[in-house]
């Protein structure tokens, strides 16, 4: 039996292919245990107790559902849609990421594995797996790029406290891409006894079929929330894309409605190699940790590096399913750069009280343009997937270069600023609290 | 060709004993002295593998990581794999394998990549991350180029898989002599030798034991349970310390290639 069309929420097919994009590209020794993943997640999934103590937990512990925040003064200042935050920054260790960590640590002890690994970028997942791990008795340890390490630092220290310990790793870019890379060896090497927590909807199946479920919860709710609120569904959602877990989750269970959705990459300084972590906009076919998807690499295969001021965003890869919803038309992908990142902060800041985390503000910024221009009675929903604590000392480095930010916003954006650049000397920084 | 392959040639020459294979990587510490060292290492081993330096090598250990980022750095390119190979195949008759990570191959192309292997005289070609589920048309590309693909088991592969990659693999079946990284290993795994007479049992390929075989001594435990053994990182870890060290890297691989050579005739 052949179906006419196959719902896009029915991917991906048995060998984890989304389309073209997906599979399981990985030594032989990762093989079997990535089989014995899927086949424990299935069975979990449809046990009643497994999801009862998930939801527990992200009810109880992690603070679901998080508000889907009417974001009235943003609006208005804007003077365009309406737009709505989803306020995943108000999970518990302040991002979307224990959503995943809860549900892949309560897999691991079902599974009988005591050690579980990550990697992290901006912190925010290497911060929740270590609190998951706290919460379930395991062993946790997180390798995190020197680079990463030092423009993140509170998250590291948050990490050391949680228990857990940071790995730095100090080879090829020392950002995100290489702590994926260095988890991968620490897996093959120790899989008898560890779990790979991965955080993004990437690597080999099932991890992004595994991690989009687990964050699907942010779509869910939405949809619920906006029905609830309006009487009906939101016009466009916008979320920002490093690997693609907070996308995802808020745009799964809306893919099979009309509604619009913009997936935002970074843009970094400029669209030439190096300066930015554009994977599905400027990218191109290939293989990388465990999966054929978008890729940022040169003519010969050799993977690119990239560039962000948010370190969750300075990926060269992305998530199959995003690169099936690129090429399907399902998605639109699209680049905001460092310097609207950060005036999306002030923004934001400034009208709402909300410091959003900079991968988040790359959302911010492209829901703003876009508010102008679908105008009053469109509704967009933004997620917010994590808040903006951790890049104080980068909002402080970029403030002390001042004048710079008017010369970098010109140097790249090939379109007009969603909002003005003020030139008035910035108030300094306060945490909040 | 009289119609057996240089693989097969060479495993029937061996008149009973374990072969020795060892690996390179290519374009380290640049092209010229890469294509030395493999000369040399080519002279005292039965085969040679060239691998080909890739950005994230994710299935290796330091040593191979920084072989291979020198590599890249010195300005080594996936395509200068195939002139290397060329030059190997006049200088010698031996078998000449080419180790790759799938994006590079990917990247070229499935066709363009082994006809440029098989006009340089290449015999076959291992991706440690292209499990048989994902070939897609590699295998038929690579045979129609005459080239081998070579297939690898792990001690984590269940018997019935081990069955089916045997009978899938050409020329030998790899088999991973630990669960992790390319990288010296102070001692074997007591799980190995189970393995390999599982191995042996289940396979009917010539089997080959690679990954963290690092001294003469385990090459001789190993070899008595195989028909060849790969030697990578250890080889690679002299070149290495040779560069560092002001010396000729050629003359110290060669001759840490033929004490494990000695081991394995004398085992």
């Amino acid at each position: 039996m052949s179906k006419e069309k196959a719902s896009p929420r029915d991917l991906p097919d048995a060998r984890g292919r989304f389309g073209a994009f997906g599979g399981r590209f990985v030594p032989e020794t990762l093989i079997s245990p990535l089989e014995e993943l899927e086949k424990a997640y299935r069975e979990a999934w449809t046990d009643r107790s497994f999801r009862e103590e998930l939801d527990f937990y992200l009810r109880d512990y992690a603070g679901r559902p998080t508000p889907l925040y009417r974001a009235e003064r943003l609006s208005r200042e804007l003077r365009g849609a309406t737009l709505f935050l989803k306020r995943e920054d108000l999970c518990h260790t302040g991002s979307h990421k224990i959503n995943n960590t809860l549900g892949q640590c309560l897999l691991a002890r079902r599974m009988g594995k005591r050690r579980v690994i990550a990697e992290t970028g901006a912190g925010q997942h290497g911060v929740a797996t270590a609190t998951a791990a706290a919460l379930l008795g395991l062993e946790c340890e997180v390798y995190m790029g020197e680079v990463d390490m030092e423009r993140q630092a509170l998250n590291v220290f948050r990490m050391e406290l949680l228990g857990a310990r940071v790995i730095p790793v100090r080879c090829g870019s020392r950002t995100l891409k290489d702590a994926v890379n260095e988890a991968l060896r620490d897996w093959v090497t120790n899989v008898d006894h560890t779990h790979y927590c991965l955080g993004s909807v990437v690597g080999p199946h099932p991890f992004p079929t595994l991690v989009r479920d687990l964050q699907s919860v942010i779509g869910k709710e939405t949809r619920r929330q906006h029905l609830e609120r309006t009487g009906r569904l939101p016009d466009c959602l916008v979320a920002c894309v490093g690997g693609g877990s907070n996308s995802i989750g808020l745009f799964h269970p809306f893919l099979d409605t009309g509604v619009r959705m913009v997936g935002v990459e970074a843009g970094g300084t400029g669209d030439d190699p190096g300066q930015h972590g554009s994977t599905l906009r400027l990218g191109s076919i290939g293989v990388l940790h465990g999966a054929r998807s978008y890729l940022l690499q040169d003519d010969e295969g050799q993977v690119l590096e990239t560039h962000s001021i948010s370190a969750g965003l300075d990926y060269p890869g992305v998530g199959p399913e995003h690169a099936f919803l690129k090429e399907s038309g399902r998605v639109e992908y699209v680049g905001v750069s460092d310097a609207e990142a950060l005036e999306a902060v002030d923004l934001l800041c400034r009208t709402e009280g909300i410091l959003p985390a900079l991968e988040s503000a790359h959302a911010v910024a492209y829901a703003a343009r876009l508010a102008r221009e679908m105008g009053k009675g469109a509704s967009i929903v933004i997620c917010l997937s994590g808040r903006g604590d951790k890049d104080v000392n980068t909002l402080m480095a970029a403030r002390s270069r001042g004048g710079e930010r008017g010369g970098e916003i010109t140097a790249w954006a090939d379109h007009d600023s969603p909002f003005p650049y003020n030139p008035d000397p910035p108030a300094p920084f306060r945490l909040p609290g | 060709m009289d119609g057996k392959t240089r693989l097969e040639k060479m495993f029937e020459g061996l008149g009973g004993r374990p072969a020795l294979i060892g690996f390179h990587t290519a374009g380290f510490p640049d092209r010229n002295a890469s294509l030395r060292i493999c000369r040399f290492l080519l002279e005292k081993c039965d085969a040679l593998e060239v691998g080909i330096p890739f950005s994230d090598p994710v299935l290796d250990g330091p040593v191979i990581q920084q072989s291979s980022f020198r590599a890249l750095r010195a300005g080594f390119r996936p395509r200068h794999i195939f002139s290397l190979v060329g030059e190997l195949r006049k200088a010698s008759d031996k078998p000449v394998l080419i180790m790759t990570y799938y994006n590079p191959v990917h990247r070229m192309g499935h066709g363009p990549f082994c006809e440029a292997a098989a006009e340089a005289g290449a015999d076959g070609i291992l991706i440690p991350d292209l499990p048989p589920e994902e070939m897609g048309d590699w295998r038929e590309t690579a045979n129609r180029h005459g080239m081998a693909v070579i297939l690898f088991a792990s001690m984590t592969t269940p018997d019935e898989r081990l069955r089916e990659l045997g009978g899938l693999t050409q020329g030998f079946l790899y088999c991973l002599a630990v669960k992790g990284t390319t990288g010296l290993r102070e001692s074997l795994s007591r799980e190995l030798a189970p393995f390999l007479e599982k191995a042996r049992r289940l396979c009917s390929q010539p089997i080959v034991a690679g990954l963290g075989i690092s001294k003469p001594e385990q090459c001789q435990e190993v070899g008595r349970l195989v028909d060849g053994v790969i030697v990578g990182s250890a080889l690679v870890k002299a070149a290495l310390d040779a560069v560092i060290a002001g010396e000729d890297p050629a003359i110290a691989v060669s001759a840490l290639a033929a004490q494990m050579h000695e081991a394995l005739c004398s085992g």
